[in-house]
């Protein structure tokens, strides 16, 4: 047979970039903030992270074959959720918690909507809160940090957002900083879970993905900055209940929350405005949960309230189309 | 705690005594016999009779508007159970299946070009005709699979669409997307067919695809009465096709199959062991009940 | 010089390289010119020779057939030796007029230039249908109608696109460089049929070159030349008037609504020979290119080459071919074989083998938002796109599908490697197919 040519729609060549690929940047961007976890943690977060990755694996590949689609685990979404939803996971999480949390992330997470692309919450912040409810002492059972070679034992260690919520709900008032300045913050020496302690290792991450574009920046500052905006505000008028903007930033699980989050872009509206709407949403429920709400975190149930709203959103910032005077939803 | 009960108490009956008046004072005042026909017939909403899903037909009906003969996914139970709720005489149709006439899947038809892009028959028939050297032939795409409410079309592993005798009920909703009219509506009764639809010469024919019709004839002159020859063409005539079956092995190009038997190349499924004298479409129906 | 530019777009890689610094080159007669009857937008030209006359170069073959439709000519002088369907560049077999060259390559004796005495816009708009002046950037429409708008839409600029955004195509940037005279001369005459005053020519800023030659030429007629940045589709029309004036084409409008005429630099340079030599479009610049190609050049190519022998012209190609485009690689059409024949609106043809083209694996929608931001147009791609594949015409017309101009910009960007035009092309039939059966 003579040798076909290909036919197609215009256009006939590609950026190049693919699913695959952006799905590999996001897991480069993660590892330092593994690594790092595994430094403060030990052995256990290791256990811990590879856990929560094969169980997402097998239960992606499980419910393609019940459901006798391809297989889809290569495009490695499932093993982002696994990361992301060990970071989530305090280091001494018993090995059935993981697994449990897996499957509800893969299954109800994203599988019962249609796999990758069509579902309408985070999985792994799904999973998060569904253990967190299910299970609230395992998963606040925190330790403090025992950094590899550091000779010291795990110990359990409330979390610098846990202890604020106990300080200001018992003595009315905010503890004194469990450290002396904001680097221990920074890079991650205290409580919390895998994911949260170090803001060094997901920024570095989070430049890594502004770098490849595969985040841009309207969800980032605009919830970062709401977060500040807000959390200032609270703090300008009564610092003695309310922390500093900075305390917001540098604990719990928002910076994880924000640069990997929030950004999915399966949840988060494809709208420029609608971008900004969401990020301002989720800084301000962020901010409210902290403050006033009953769990000292409250960066899980903001994203996950937002991402419901992500369709209503996206519906009303349509933008302009050239040409056509400002449309009506 | 007392007036707690007490008050949910008071809120409760009055919300049911004010739903009950509403559902009185504004209930819609529908014909008895538009709900019983609504009642017997499959619920699909496949659109075949014309009207908006089934309640739009069977409010037709009941206005004495609409045949009763026009669901085919109803089979004959279905006008015979209208025609006794309407009190008219039954005019049952005889039930239709939809058939592909084509057997030139990618193994058997040549391609014209690597089609790259929508998996959808239309849009692929947009660039240059189709990927299909024959003009005529199915494209295997799959624009017909996703028409069909009952899943009865299956595309084979070599890109050729397949419909299921059991399953299909003739709301003919795959012919009306097809492209390339390759999907006819039969008798249901019949079982053999021509699987071509292309008018070319035998010559050309045979260049492009090794199961086509040429027009050789052969068919006709074995069983007069059973086929007709349009423009290089054979196809059964289904008002006679009594004997069709005796041509099958005479055909040079194996082009003539009877579905009792086999259905075509590559696909999975198996034919009904007996003659499918009642309707397919009753099948479907009982199903769906 | 400032550069400007418009919202949203996507930036290809630039690939001019091969064929930028080639300057034109004459391409031999062919023995053969398959010349078809439909070459443009609009009503197909209707044949008025039979098959054994002999006919000049020139000479009118078919006959315009309404007002949005333009002759077609014999380029070059021989005998008609078919008049039959043959192979065109959509794929089909369509009616075509077949000339055997004679060698001797006569232009039509009745041939002649108008006076400048007798310039009025009417007898240039005659002048210009008559001698066949199709856009040629791509879009083939009857130039003769962009030029009559009614007299309630008044017209106070004329734009000319020497932008050429798509890649590997060079055509128009060697015209702009080798034959700046003809095309400021060509923007004088049209000035004077449409009556306006101001002209801006926009170059990309990738042909510098160009912008040189043409700011030389352009020097005492009063005509500014604005580069722009590169990206595309800058060479869109709608895109390209935002670019240079800010103003936004209404949608379902033509740029005359407010007060624009566009037009491609080589259909101005055709403008000038067709006024002032008398010469109907017989020949234009094509750019043979890819990464295919033995020799990429930009050639003059009589209308009705097959573009096999174009590649022939060109040392052929260095391995087996798996995609033929012709035109630009964004909005081009791919083509069945190279037996069509190169006509009015061939810019380029391009030839890829299978390392050069994308291979990206097809994913679902990962709602990542590149298209959102590459549409030049501000569109949802990825929303319509998918209710079209789910048959939901009407809420893909509440979110404009008819409004895209299938530039290619969302497909390009799409990591999950969505068919995004075909499928917004497949919404738009749809949408239309509804409005007919209501």
């Amino acid at each position: 047979m003579d040798h076909q040519l290909y036919m197609s729609s215009s256009p006939h060549i590609h950026s190049g970039e693919s699913t695959g690929a952006i799905m590999r940047s996001v897991i480069y961007a993660l590892l330092p903030t593994c690594a790092v976890s595994v430094y403060f943690f030990g052995l256990d977060a290791l256990l811990v992270l590879l856990l929560c990755v094969a169980r997402c694996l097998a239960a992606e590949a499980l419910c393609c074959y019940l459901s006798k689609q391809p297989l889809t685990i290569n495009d490695g979404s499932a093993a982002i959720t696994g990361i992301l939803l060990a970071l989530n996971l305090p280091a001494s999480s018993p090995w059935w918690l993981a697994l449990f949390g897996s499957l509800i992330a893969v299954t109800i997470g994203k599988q019962v909507f249609g796999g990758l692309g069509h579902n309408l919450f985070n999985p792994a912040l799904v999973a998060r809160v569904v253990l967190l409810i299910s299970f609230p002492v395992q998963m606040t059972r925190w330790t403090a940090p025992n950094p590899i070679g550091s000779g010291v034992d795990a110990m359990a260690a409330a979390t610098p957002l846990g202890e604020m919520k106990t300080a200001v709900m018992l003595k009315g008032q905010l503890p004194p900083l469990a450290h002396s300045s904001f680097g221990d913050y920074f890079i991650g020496n205290m409580a919390g879970s895998l994911g949260e302690v170090s803001a060094l290792a997901i920024l570095l991450g989070a430049a890594y993905l502004f770098k490849k574009k595969v985040i841009t920046w309207e969800i980032p500052v605009s919830y970062l900055g709401s977060v500040v905006v807000f959390g200032g505000l609270m703090w300008l008028i009564d610092s003695q209940i309310y922390p500093n903007p900075l305390f917001h930033l540098l604990t719990g699980g928002l910076l994880l929350g924000v640069f990997f989050m929030a950004t999915d872009m399966v949840t988060s509206p494809i709208t420029r405005n609608g971008m900004l709407i969401f990020g301002v949403g989720c800084g301000v429920i962020t901010v409210l949960i902290r403050l006033f709400g009953g769990y000292p975190e409250g960066v899980s149930f903001a994203i996950l309230l937002m991402n419901g709203a992500t369709p209503l959103i996206d519906r009303y910032t349509r933008p302009k189309v050239f040409g056509r005077v400002l449309h009506k939803a | 705690m007392l007036s707690a009960v007490l008050g949910l108490g008071l809120i409760g009956l009055v919300a049911a005594i004010a739903l009950g008046w509403a559902s009185k004072k504004f209930a819609v005042e529908v014909d008895a016999r538009e709900l019983a026909v609504n009642g017997v017939l499959p619920g699909v909403n496949c659109g075949a009779c014309g009207y908006a899903g089934c309640s739009g037909y069977a409010a037709a009906v009941a206005k004495g508007e609409a045949a009763i003969n026009l669901c085919p996914p109803g089979g004959s139970k279905v006008v015979a159970d209208i025609a006794h709720i309407m009190g008219v005489e039954e005019q049952a149709a005889e039930a239709q299946i939809a058939v592909v006439l084509c057997q030139g899947d990618q193994s058997k038809a040549t391609q014209k070009y690597i089609y790259t892009g929508m998996s959808d028959c239309n849009a692929a028939n947009n660039i240059a005709d189709g990927p299909k050297q024959c003009q005529g032939g199915c494209l295997g795409l799959g624009s017909c699979v996703t028409a069909c409410p009952f899943d009865a079309i299956e595309i084979t592993a070599d890109g050729l669409a397949v419909i299921s005798r059991e399953r299909c009920t003739g709301c003919g909703k795959c012919i009306s997307v097809c492209p390339r009219s390759v999907i006819r509506m039969t008798p249901a009764s019949a079982t053999v067919h021509v699987l071509c639809n292309s008018h070319d010469k035998g010559a050309v024919v045979r260049k492009y695809c090794e199961i086509g019709c040429i027009g050789c004839n052969i068919c006709k002159k074995t069983v007069p009465d059973a086929f007709k020859i349009d423009q290089f063409l054979a196809e059964v005539d289904y008002a006679h096709a009594d004997d069709a079956a005796a041509a099958i092995d005479k055909c040079p190009k194996n082009c003539i199959l009877d579905f009792n038997n086999a259905y075509p190349d590559g696909s999975q499924m198996k034919p009904v062991s007996m003659a499918p004298t009642a309707p397919a479409a009753t099948r479907a129906g009982k199903d769906l009940h | 010089m400032k550069q400007k530019t418009f919202f949203g777009g996507v930036h290809p890689a630039d690939c001019k390289h091969y064929s930028a610094a080639k300057a034109i080159e004459v391409c031999p007669l062919p023995e053969q010119l398959i010349i078809p009857l439909s070459q443009h937008i609009g009503a197909a030209a209707q044949e008025i020779v039979s098959v054994g006359d002999r006919v000049f170069k020139g000479q009118t073959i078919a006959k315009a057939t309404a007002f949005v439709s333009v002759p077609i000519h014999a380029s070059t002088s021989g005998l008609v030796v078919a008049i039959e369907p043959r192979p065109h560049s959509s794929g089909k077999f369509l009616p075509a007029i077949v000339i055997e060259a004679d060698g001797e390559d006569r232009w039509d004796p009745s041939l002649e230039g108008l006076d400048v005495a007798l310039w009025n816009s009417d007898e240039l708009r005659q002048r210009i249908q008559d001698a066949g002046i199709v856009g040629m950037g791509g879009a083939t429409f009857p130039t003769h109608v962009k030029l009559s708008p009614p007299d309630d839409k008044p017209i106070d600029t004329l734009i000319i696109n020497g932008v050429e955004c798509e890649s590997y195509l060079t055509a128009d940037h060697r015209m702009m460089v080798e034959h700046s005279e003809k095309i400021i001369d060509g923007i004088d005459i049209l000035r004077r049929v449409l009556g306006v005053k101001r002209a801006i020519v926009g170059i990309e800023s990738n042909k510098p070159d160009a912008i040189d030659c043409m700011t030389k030429a352009a020097e005492t007629h009063d005509i500014t030349v604005q580069a722009l940045e590169v990206k595309y589709p800058q060479g869109a029309e709608k895109q390209l008037i935002d670019a240079v004036l800010k103003r936004e084409v209404p949608s379902g409008g033509l740029p005359m609504d407010i007060g624009v005429v566009v037009q491609n630099v080589s259909t101005v340079a055709a403008v000038s020979d067709a006024i002032r030599l008398g010469r109907p479009l017989v020949e234009r610049v094509i750019t043979i290119s890819g990464p295919a190609v033995v020799d990429a050049k930009n050639l003059l190519v009589r209308i009705g080459t097959p573009m096999q022998y174009l590649v022939e012209q060109c040392g052929g190609t260095h391995y087996e071919l798996d995609k033929i485009i012709m035109g630009g690689p964004m909005m081009g059409q791919s083509q069945l074989s190279l037996a069509a024949p190169a006509i009015r609106g061939t810019s380029g043809i391009l030839l890829f083998g299978h390392q050069d083209l994308p291979h990206i694996e097809l994913t679902t929608c990962i709602r990542c938002g590149r298209c959102v931001t590459a549409c030049p147009l501000h569109l949802l791609p990825a929303t319509i796109a998918s209710y079209a594949i789910l048959g939901m015409f009407d809420e893909a017309e509440k979110y404009f599908a008819h409004d895209c101009m299938e530039c290619g910009c969302c497909t390009f960007q799409c990591p999950a490697n969505r068919p995004l035009v075909q499928n917004l092309r497949y919404a738009k039939a749809g949408i239309l197919a509804k409005q007919r059966r209501s």
